[in-house]
């Protein structure tokens, strides 16, 4: 039993060209690592663009004392934090206000949006697209002039500086999303599953509880947080209709950040941002690839 | 009203806008019968079926069951279970909670719902899956849960829509004979969709065959494999060898006037309704003969065509040959190898010869070429 020996290498030719090959092989290598130079610059550039505001805002919040021309804070320190949570911050009360809007705009779209959305998604109508893009009506013209109308109209009927009206405009605001993301939920479903519902006995109304809400039911969750992101980030709307009655938090944000009060401006703007990062996680587990490719559609 | 079948369609049309899918489908179904609806793509068997099962509402005509007419009655309320072509099982359910869904609805005690669900499992090969959802099952494995959540409703009549067609050949062939002797074990009554004849033949008890909307031909098996009534149905059934000869009626024969490639002959008549002139002849590779130019043919009676093998191929059992008689080509199968430039030959007994009058203008129907029918001796 004759064993090879591992390959070594032959004759002399192949030797030096090996050689050879082996020089330019590291040489690539160099350059390969040349290469991360730019690639380095250019990946700070971006994380100090995306995170520098991010990282100064978070500095801003616990700065005590911090002035020109100082890269950091002279003091750090949490009073910022017990002045806009202090009961007459006003801080509590906006976010208590933000959150129930935001909760009732939710709650108010999605009853809009599911049959709406499931309209659209199943049944062919005949003015369908132009259906979807009316939805867009509300974003299509200047915020101001649309929502100083909105208020007129609110004042004359009693709605202005009430929760529901600017749950109200915060709805009108957030349907298109609500009902565009509702509708590519529902189109992504097969008909067919509903069909095998009703064909072994179930109703509409129990063929679409069983299966056709459930399935869509990640995509309508997107939807929900979609419409909740966006109520909570408001703010002409909600400055025209709501204040000073109904105080919200972007509200305090501006008046604070108008003021020079960058530390209250700070957390408030911590305070919004933390729905946004939650957001982006939810919806990534949630919302598939399927469903985001037929939103318009 | 008394010769009444259990499922009764009486001038059933369907129109989707101006396209007339389904016109004057006349179809009576009995208790416990296996029917196969066979067509080709965009016959209108998927329609006619949806229609039966309630997704769709006929644009005339209606459908009754038992005598209680259900044409405009909800699908859920039919008692009818279909099984998808896509099986449509419900993704975000367990296997077992698929099956069990039918019964759930119909209020039926959980403990019951539990020995029924393990039942169809173990009817149906499916013990220890329950607890897994369709997306972790194979093609067959889906397919029996689609089967069986359709049977666990004990439903009066088992649509089936093309439920063989996603499977490999292998297994659609034990699932075919599956299905067939699960249906005459449950006495159920069972409409089976597909373009795929041998499987219709092997299935049911009768078949209807659909052509543009219309009933081309229904009968057992036996029938319209033999006695095709039109040359659709002929071409359709495999017969698709086609040769255009005129001839006339004489008493009870048919005599096929000497063309190109045949000499004058006699074919008796029998329940063929000819006229005198034109004709379409048809027959299936499987029943031509060969016989080498100068051999004597043993059988009498029949067409006798002479010509030449173009080429040859094993597909197995038997040699076909590609022969060309005058300016057509024809297959024929035979049991030796002839070489390709051999001059034959090709005898049709004439049972196995299908004549119809041409139609009066352009080539016969068009028919999307199936797979040659595997020969069975």
């Amino acid at each position: 039993m004759t064993l090879s020996l591992p390959s070594a290498p032959a004759a002399g030719t192949p030797m030096t060209t090996g050689k050879t090959a082996r020089l330019s092989e590291r040489l690539t290598d160099r350059l390969a690592v040349l290469w991360w130079v730019p690639r380095g610059i250019i990946f700070g550039l971006m994380a100090f663009f995306i995170f520098g505001p991010l990282f100064n805002m978070l500095l801003w919040t616990v700065a005590e004392k911090w002035y020109f021309p100082h890269t950091l804070p002279l003091q750090y320190g949490f009073s910022s934090w017990e002045k806009v949570f202090a009961p007459r911050g006003g801080a509590l009360d906006s976010l208590a206000n933000s959150l129930l809007v935001a909760v009732l705009t939710v709650i108010v779209s999605l009853l809009l949006a599911i049959p709406s959305g499931y309209a659209l998604a199943r049944l062919k109508l005949p003015a369908r697209s132009l259906i979807l893009l009316a939805f867009l009506i509300p974003q299509a013209f200047p915020n101001l002039t649309v929502y100083v109308n909105v208020a007129r109209i609110f004042y004359e009927i009693g709605l202005n500086g009430t929760v529901p009206g600017v749950v109200l405009v915060h709805v009108s605001h957030g349907l298109v999303y609500a009902v565009w993301i509702a509708t590519a939920a529902f189109s992504a479903i097969d008909g067919e599953l509903e069909q095998a519902a009703r064909n072994i006995g179930a109703g509409a109304l129990r063929a679409f509880r069983d299966i056709t809400l459930p399935l869509a039911a990640p995509g309508l969750i997107a939807s929900a947080i979609f419409v909740f992101l966006e109520s909570l980030d408001e703010f002409t709307g909600s400055y025209f209709v709501g204040a000073p009655d109904v105080n919200m938090l972007p509200l305090l944000l501006y008046t604070a950040g108008a003021g020079g009060n960058y530390q209250v401006a700070s957390i408030t703007a911590l305070l919004l941002l933390i729905p946004s990062l939650l957001f982006m996680m939810i919806v990534e587990r949630f919302l598939k690839a399927d469903v985001l490719s037929r939103v318009g559609h | 009203m008394s010769a009444q079948g259990f499922l009764e369609l009486r001038g059933i049309a369907s129109r989707y806008g101006t396209n007339q899918v389904l016109s004057d489908i006349d179809l009576s179904i009995e208790k416990g019968e296996f029917v196969a609806l066979l067509g080709s793509s965009g016959c209108g068997k998927t329609t006619l079926l949806r229609l039966i099962a309630g997704f769709m509402a006929p644009s005339a005509g209606d459908v009754s069951v038992s005598s209680r007419d259900v044409t405009r009655l909800a699908p859920d309320k039919r008692g009818m279970a279909l099984v998808f072509q896509s099986y449509a099982l419900w993704p975000h359910m367990t296997v077992s909670q698929n099956i069990a869904y039918g019964l759930k609805l119909r209020g039926v005690p959980r403990a019951e719902i539990a020995a029924r669900v393990s039942a169809m499992q173990q009817l149906l090969g499916l013990d220890g899956l329950g607890d897994r959802k369709p997306a972790a099952l194979s093609g067959g494995q889906r397919q029996r849960v689609a089967l069986g959540r359709a049977l666990a409703i004990d439903p009066e009549i088992l649509l089936l829509d093309e439920p063989l067609s996603n499977l490999d050949a292998r297994i659609r062939l034990t699932v075919r004979h599956e299905l067939r002797a699960l249906q005459k074990r449950l006495g159920i009554t069972a409409i089976h969709v597909t373009h795929d004849r041998e499987e219709a033949m092997v299935m049911a008890d009768r078949i209807v065959i659909l052509d543009k909307g219309r009933i081309a031909q229904q009968g057992t098996p036996e029938e319209v494999y033999n006695r095709p009534a039109s040359a659709f149905v002929a071409a359709f059934m495999g017969a698709e060898n086609l040769l255009h000869l005129s001839g006339r009626t004489e008493g009870d024969d048919f005599v096929l006037a000497a063309g190109a490639a045949n000499d004058e002959c006699r074919v008796p008549l029998g329940a063929r309704l000819l006229a005198s002139g034109e004709v379409d002849a048809r027959f299936r590779p499987e029943a031509a003969r060969l016989f080498a130019a100068g051999d004597a043919i043993g059988a009498a009676g029949g067409a006798v065509f002479s010509g030449q093998v173009l080429s040859v191929s094993y597909p197995g059992g038997h040699w076909r040959h590609v022969v060309r008689l005058g300016d057509t080509e024809i297959m024929a199968d035979a049991d030796r190898a002839f070489q390709p430039g051999d001059a034959v030959n090709v005898h049709v007994p004439a049972h196995a010869l299908f004549l119809f009058n041409a139609p009066a203008s352009g080539p016969a129907t068009p028919i999307s070429r199936a797979e040659p029918a595997k020969v069975t001796a």
